[in-house]
């Protein structure tokens, strides 16, 4: 019951991430990068647009410490989907650890309500979904490594993946939201930062106008709820 | 690059990745209250980090030379286009490939 009814809310996102990892897959695969680091990858980062611009930093040799920089800039939005789970996530038990290591943006948007129907377990429905969808990605990433080795065309520009899958969140987060000023904060800052800085600088320069940006216009960004959950 | 330095990249990726899942359950721990500026924080910063991964996935473009930035600028519109008419995220993003694929194999040589 528990486990079926957690089945029949992850097919969604069972569509979404074995393509999605598939990609992943198939990038990792033509940056010299095989099945075994795409098994390691999906397994221990589980982290969808993490991973692929993990690509991008073996690719290019990038150092440690901007893999940290790199990791918080990326996944600091995990941050709040934890702070909307404290209370959800209490009492599950020795489950927590996974569950806490799995929620991925798809998996929240699947726990978030956190509304079951009558007779399903609340907290093994949580389990389950975070589950399920970890072997969804897992499975695309794996399909995908293996894809990339039997590939015979020209991979040139397969990258613009990663680019149309954030142009893509954005598009659907300015659709969520009448109030732009954050959305167009980030693109305008990053872009004058870019010029500054220079492409391989830029980041972190951005990462702390932007912080700073938001700061100053919290009274009139704070009128208008932002974010549908 | 070394296989070891590639190893260590995503265990440090690995690592900050479970460390922000797990802080605020480390911290919030349902004794203290989430401070103000952190719950406005996590509604307005998504949007904005979301514009920036755009322009980084593009600050190799480039615009001064030949191509001068036109096949990102067609496959980025295709992408838009696609999907506000269509609004299925994969479809956006496999035909944004294809055609950002087929103008730098094809066309801008």
């Amino acid at each position: 019951m528990n486990v079926r009814y957690a089945f029949r809310r992850s097919l969604p996102v069972m569509a979404g991430y074995v393509v999605l990892g598939t990609g992943f897959g198939i990038l990792l695969e033509t940056k010299g990068y095989g099945v075994w680091w795409a098994l390691a990858m999906s397994a221990f980062i589980y982290a969808g647009s993490m991973q692929y611009v993990a690509i991008d930093l073996l690719a290019g040799g990038a150092s440690l410490i901007s893999a940290v920089a790199m990791t918080l800039m990326v996944n600091a939005r995990h941050l709040f989907y934890g702070i909307s789970m404290i209370d959800r996530y209490k009492e599950t038990g020795k489950k927590k650890l996974y569950l806490i290591f799995a929620l991925t943006d798809e998996t929240y948007s699947l726990v978030c309500s956190g509304d079951v129907p009558e007779g399903v377990d609340q907290k093994k429905y949580f389990f389950w979904v975070s589950l399920f969808n970890q072997c969804y990605w897992v499975a695309g990433s794996l399909l995908g490594a293996l894809l990339g080795s039997f590939l015979n065309f020209n991979t040139a520009g397969i990258d613009f993946s990663m680019t149309a899958l954030f142009l893509v969140v954005f598009i659907e987060q300015w659709k969520s939201t009448t109030n732009h000023l954050s959305a167009l904060a980030g693109v305008g800052i990053s872009i004058i930062c870019l010029f500054i800085f220079g492409a391989d600088q830029f980041l972190i320069p951005s990462m702390i106008l932007i912080t700073g940006f938001l700061a100053l216009f919290r009274r009139k960004l704070e009128t208008q709820k932002m974010i549908k959950l | 690059m070394s296989n070891l330095h590639a190893g260590m990249l995503v265990a440090v990726i690995a690592l900050v990745t479970i460390l922000l899942r797990a802080l605020p359950f480390m911290i919030f721990n349902g004794k203290r209250k989430t401070p103000a500026f952190i719950v406005y924080l996590s509604n307005v910063l998504p949007y904005a980090i979301m514009g920036m991964l755009v322009v980084y996935c593009l600050r190799k473009t480039e615009i001064m030379m030949p191509s001068y930035g036109i096949p990102e600028l067609i496959a980025c519109i295709v992408v838009v286009g696609l999907h506000l008419w269509k609004r299925n995220t994969l479809l956006s993003i496999a035909i944004g490939t294809a055609v950002y694929m087929i103008l730098i194999q094809l066309v801008f040589i």
